[in-house]
């Protein structure tokens, strides 16, 4: 194999609002059946990229919990596998993860023991397919010494929270702003670098050397015109969830016909980890309409234009509309839900009425539950 | 050493051929159930759930699917270090090679399999009904009464008692008689052909008769034991047991979990029943679809409507189809403008559009009438069914069938149209 995989999954953003309340962004649940790190972790897998390290720092409980086996990406091997690097105490150093590069740089050791030529970092929060080898051919062909993936994305979309960079002809990378104030480009980042094993453990000391933290400043920003940086573009599907309205659209584009079938009809497929919950049931009295239902659901009422996460029980004479109800909540009876994010494992009681009026609410009610 | 204090054997090499065609290419045990499941799922959930960690599997008939359906047993948890799921099929020996002639004659062949985990007792389980039982209790129940034999019974209604193997004990449940489907029986306890045996027993039963031709448990190797004047117990079971043997049942049985609450709730959080999930994706009811009162597997996509039925992992039921009281099993396509009443569709069949299944009048099978009976029409696995055509009730469709296999687009109730040999 040619290369090893690191995913960044310590991030959170206030920009999630309450949801980040619970757990890091690349826990996030994310289109009724999937958590949103399975992305990478499945094109690392389908990619056969066998040693993969997740990097978590931010409310890891939940991503561990989803981790606990490594097994669903097939990563259980004698040969790599799958490492999960949270920030520990050493001899030497006892702070956090103070910036992506610190977080590479305090395991360093998982670097120097692999003997793959190469790097594909990720992160933990974008919603994609790709065959990273693609993206490896080409940083060989275009002999870069970082290659940055991107794309190009629509006008309206809030460009500003992202990278966004400017290439010339030959693609390669003539300026790179980080969240710039105003966007001078439409071409963001999209968070995955290809670069030689050796390089990054060289850039990565050199940084730490000089007090310096972060990946994108402080290596790609620093080192754009040093270094040979390459953007390799995409046209693929590619979403970043890590604001509300950001998770909310990317759950809803899989109710289009294109997105299911791209996501979940053709090779290679997404794992995730398997719950053996019992298939999806539909009592009497039931309206579903345009809805993702996920396994493990009891359906009693009316839910449209929605994604409803696995095990929800969805209460008599309930109206569930153009909402996202996440793992296992449970709603009671006469209950209007309309363009809101309930938050996972949650009790709605009955007769509850909840509506985003302007934008997308997050329903919080952390009622006690009582299970007969 | 290895020790292992129990350790079953399960039994799912037989063809239950009352299935029809939904066992000509695979196993009883590997037949679909309740939308995602597999009939053996249940027995090998309750051995891991009662804390049985070794588990053999004998197979015969038809194995493919079984074998690539447990694996090593990772959904099951049964990947052991020691242990573990082991699936056992027949062998060719150095003198008399034979295939598995009987119950007990499957289990002498793999006395070796047995020995390697010098166990105290042996669990012996089939692979066709659906139940959750807690085998350890069955143990201590075993352990208490310093049994040789003990047998699982469950009370049936006095009428029905003459379908099965009866049991008749005293007051301390032991056994003192037996009657094998018995015209005026004398106890309505009905052995469930769940054992557990002292493993010393049936090491040295199994080579007494090791001789004897089809070498079963309840014909040969229970009576002998009996005659021996060995410990017989009943340990008596109510709960939920359910024979899947026939369509009727198999499809009354699917039907029952259907249920606001069943008799059989697949929902408790304890007792899980595990299966090898073979798809993840939600599933996507689209604008113009309708479903109730029904169970839908993972990946299904519903453009149609959907009443009373089972359905199972990424099936997709077109446009304007209407789909009642019926069975569709894993990857099966339905087209669009079709009706299906009361079917029972095995997996990857494709139906083409305008198909309706289970119309007209019912009439008896003229080939297979205790199979194809009650009134379903049953379409085997791999099938395809060209546009616009009518299958009446107690029918049976297996092949890739053209519209030249019809008359007049019809196949008439109680007809049969199997195309075998095909690829």
């Amino acid at each position: 194999m040619k290369a090893i995989g690191i995913i960044l999954a310590g991030g959170n953003s206030h920009r999630m609002r309450e949801l980040s309340q619970k757990r890091a962004i690349a826990a996030m649940p994310i289109a009724g059946s999937y958590r949103s790190i399975d992305f990478s972790l499945s094109n690392m897998t389908n990619s056969h990229i066998q040693r993969v390290a997740v990097f978590t720092q931010y409310n890891a409980r939940s991503l561990n919990e989803h981790l606990s086996s490594s097994k669903w990406w097939d990563f259980g091997r004698k040969q790599g596998g799958l490492y999960v690097f949270t920030p520990t105490v050493t001899l030497k150093n006892s702070s956090w993860y103070r910036g992506t590069a610190d977080a590479i740089y305090q395991n360093i050791s998982f670097l120097r023991s692999s003997h793959e030529p190469y790097v594909v970092i990720a992160s933990g929060d974008g919603i994609y397919k790709m065959d990273y080898n693609k993206v490896l051919e080409y940083h060989v062909q275009k002999k870069a010494d970082i290659t940055v993936v991107c794309k190009e994305m629509p006008s309206q979309m809030d460009i500003e929270r992202f990278g966004t960079l400017k290439m010339n002809e030959d693609c390669r990378i003539e300026e790179f702003e980080e969240k710039p104030v105003v966007a001078r480009s439409n071409t963001v980042s999209c968070g995955i670098y290809v670069i030689r094993r050796r390089q990054l453990i060289e850039l990565i000391e050199k940084c730490a050397e000089e007090g310096r933290f972060d990946f994108v400043s402080d290596i790609l920003i620093r080192y754009r015109s040093l270094r040979r940086i390459y953007g390799y573009k995409i046209k693929e599907y590619w979403s970043n969830i890590a604001t509300v309205e950001d998770y909310f659209r990317t759950n809803k584009d899989f109710l289009k016909p294109e997105i299911r079938d791209y996501f979940f009809h053709q090779y290679p497929d997404v794992y995730s980890k398997v719950d053996d919950l019992p298939p999806a049931k539909y009592n009497v009295g039931v309206s579903v309409k345009n809805s993702l239902i996920s396994s493990g659901c009891i359906i009693n009422g009316t839910v449209e234009d929605s994604i409803v996460f696995k095990k929800v029980f969805i209460g008599n004479n309930c109206y569930i509309k153009n909402s996202i109800i996440l793992n296992d909540v449970y709603i009671g009876d006469n209950t209007h839900i309309e363009n809101c994010i309930v938050e996972s494992r949650d009790t709605i009681r009955a007769n509850s009425y909840h509506r985003g009026e302007d934008g997308v609410k997050i329903v919080l009610e952390k009622n006690e539950r009582y299970i007969v | 050493m290895i020790k292992k204090e129990m350790i079953a054997m399960l039994l799912a090499g037989g063809q239950g051929s009352r299935l029809g065609v939904l066992t000509s290419k695979v196993a009883k045990p590997a037949v679909s159930f309740g939308g995602k499941y597999r009939i053996i799922d249940f027995p090998l959930s309750n051995c891991i759930n009662s804390g049985v960690d070794t588990v053999g599997v004998l197979t015969q008939y038809q194995p493919l699917r079984l074998n690539t359906h447990i694996g090593i047993g990772i959904p099951w948890d049964l990947d052991r270090n020691i242990g573990g799921v082991t699936v056992l099929p027949p062998y060719e020996k150095s003198v008399n090679s034979e295939w598995y002639t009987g119950t007990a004659n499957a289990i002498y062949q793999n006395i070796d399999y047995m020995d390697t985990f010098h166990p105290e007792y042996i669990l012996i389980l089939s692979g066709d009904h659906i139940y959750k039982m807690d085998y350890e209790v069955m143990l201590n129940f075993h352990k208490e009464n310093d049994a040789a034999v003990t047998i699982a019974a469950m009370p049936v209604p006095k009428e029905e008692a003459k379908r099965f193997g009866i049991v008749i004990t005293d007051e301390d449940k032991r056994i003192n008689d037996f009657e094998e489907k018995p015209e005026n029986p004398r106890s309505n306890l009905a052995s469930m052909g769940i054992y557990i045996f002292s493993w010393k027993v049936l090491r040295e039963a199994l080579l007494a008769k090791a001789h004897q031709a089809n070498l079963d448990f309840g014909k040969h190797i229970i009576p002998y034991c009996f005659e021996k004047g060995e410990r017989l117990f009943a340990y008596e079971y109510n709960g939920y047991w359910k024979d899947v043997g026939t369509l009727s049942s198999y499809w009354e049985a699917n039907m029952e979990l259907i249920n606001i609450v069943p008799e059989f709730n697949l929902y408790e959080e304890y007792w899980k029943i595990y299966t090898k999930s073979e798809a993840l994706p939600p599933q996507y009811i689209s604008s113009d679809s309708e479903v109730e009162r029904s169970i839908i597997g993972e990946g299904a996509s519903i453009y149609g409507k959907v009443y009373n039925s089972i359905i199972g992992c990424g099936v997709v039921i077109g446009k304007n189809s209407i789909v009642r009281d019926s069975i569709i099993m894993n990857e099966t396509q339905i087209g669009e403008g079709c009706r299906l009443d009361k079917a029972i569709v095995a997996e990857n069949v494709e139906i083409a559009n305008g198909v309706e299944v289970g119309v007209g009048e019912e009439a008896p099978n003229e080939t297979d009438p205790s199979i194809y009976n009650s009134g379903l029409a049953t379409i085997g696995e791999h099938s395809y069914i060209p546009e616009k055509i009518k299958i009446g009730k107690n029918t049976v469709v297996f092949g890739k069938t053209i519209e030249k296999d019809y008359h007049n687009q019809m196949l008439a109730s109680g007809k049969s149209l199997i195309k075998v040999g095909e690829k």
